[in-house]
């Protein structure tokens, strides 16, 4: 059990390598402390294209554009960025898109800022609302395989998911004066 | 409402489209979808009959995938309004096959003719520079739409955005297909894609 200590500062490095695996081109993102390492690595990569947006329902309509251009993406955000994107989310069902979403969470195990938990509480819910089937990883060692499930089944099935990113995962943000 | 000296909206659209040769159109929801489907159907028309702000973003999706081919978007001023943070993305990509163009009528015309606020203070031009799309302009005559027609088949000197003051008459709606999935592999297959 003690591996998970050493395998707590990859997981980021494993999903892009599952990113990478999957033939990802497109990456918008709004950012978050959570994602910041993975943002990084896409941001260095020559196969990959990360997408700096101003609110996240960009994502999702950027990733329409992407498959509809032949090419795949995936949308990162954190949970908060989900209640931005509801009605846009119309587009992953019209179109039938190969829709995968990394979500960091917020506003659960431990949060300090309570103005993150009405959102982060609905977060599961609203994607599921949307016709997103939802994913969520809590634990270092889960990771790798929850990630490629969503991956596998979004894109290989055109099955719109959704991979929660627990904020037990993250760690909760420490606020300090 | 109609005033002398604007634009018909479906003129416009149907010199931008003329000799489009590969081009991919992005329409908003609403008029400029159906000024699209007026102009002619096409397999690589991107109808959009919902998804509110999102065409600009659609079009830069579509202008990363297939940088080699021209993308037009399409729009009104509302659908654009509300998508107004996408010029910034657009900007820090500088996609250089994308143009842009708003066909504005300072208006609502799909739920009554309601005042938009390009009526009023906002200058979408103005904004789309100031996000960073140097290329960005008001245009007023038919020959300046031709240019941006000619100028949009260009895919090394882009982005570029323009606003055109539109008629607000509402015309005869001509409906494109709404089934979504269908347009989308209809695109994904004029550029080579099988389907799943």
């Amino acid at each position: 059990m003690h591996a998970r200590a050493e395998s707590a500062a990859s997981w980021p490095e494993e999903i892009f390598s599952i990113l990478q695996r999957f033939e990802v081109r497109q990456v918008p993102y709004v950012p978050d402390a959570g994602h910041s390492e993975l943002i990084e690595r896409v941001l260095g990569s020559s196969s990959m294209r990360g997408i700096a947006l101003t609110t996240e329902e960009e994502g999702v309509a950027l990733l329409a554009g992407a498959w509809a251009g032949g090419q795949r993406g995936v949308l990162l955000m954190q949970s908060s960025g989900v209640g931005n994107c509801i009605n846009m989310l119309s587009l992953v069902q019209i179109f039938r898109l190969p829709f995968l979403t990394l979500v960091t969470m917020r506003g659960e195990w431990g949060e300090f800022n309570p103005w993150q938990v009405p959102m982060g509480s609905n977060t599961q819910g609203i994607l599921e609302l949307a016709g997103i089937k939802v994913l969520r990883a809590s634990r270092p060692d889960e990771v790798r395989e929850v990630v490629e499930a969503g991956a596998a089944q979004a894109y290989n099935a055109c099955t719109p998911t959704a991979v929660l990113l627990s904020q037990r995962l993250i760690g909760a943000k420490v606020f300090t004066k | 409402m109609s005033k002398a000296n604007l634009l018909d909206r479906r003129a416009v659209v149907s010199e931008l489209l003329r000799d489009r040769k590969g081009a991919f159109a992005v329409g908003g929801l609403g008029a400029s979808t159906y000024d699209i489907a007026a102009a002619g159907d096409h397999d690589r028309n991107f109808y959009l009959w919902g998804g509110m702000g999102g065409a600009v973003m659609i079009g830069l999706g579509l202008a990363l995938a297939q940088p080699t081919l021209p993308v037009v978007v399409i729009t009104g001023d509302g659908e654009m309004l509300m998508g107004m943070g996408s010029l910034a993305t657009v900007a820090l990509q500088q996609p250089k096959n994308l143009s842009m163009i708003v066909l504005d009528n300072e208006a609502y015309g799909e739920t009554g003719g309601q005042a938009s606020h390009t009526g009023g203070t906002a200058d979408l031009a103005g904004v789309a520079k100031a996000c960073g799309i140097a290329d960005s302009r008001a245009i007023s005559t038919m020959a300046e739409v031709e240019a941006f027609a000619s100028s949009l088949q260009d895919v090394t000197t882009g982005p570029r955005f323009a606003s055109a003051k539109i008629d607000g008459t509402n015309l005869e709606r001509v409906l494109s297909s709404r089934d979504g999935t269908y347009i989308v592999n209809r695109i994904r297959g004029s550029i080579g894609h099988t389907p799943i």
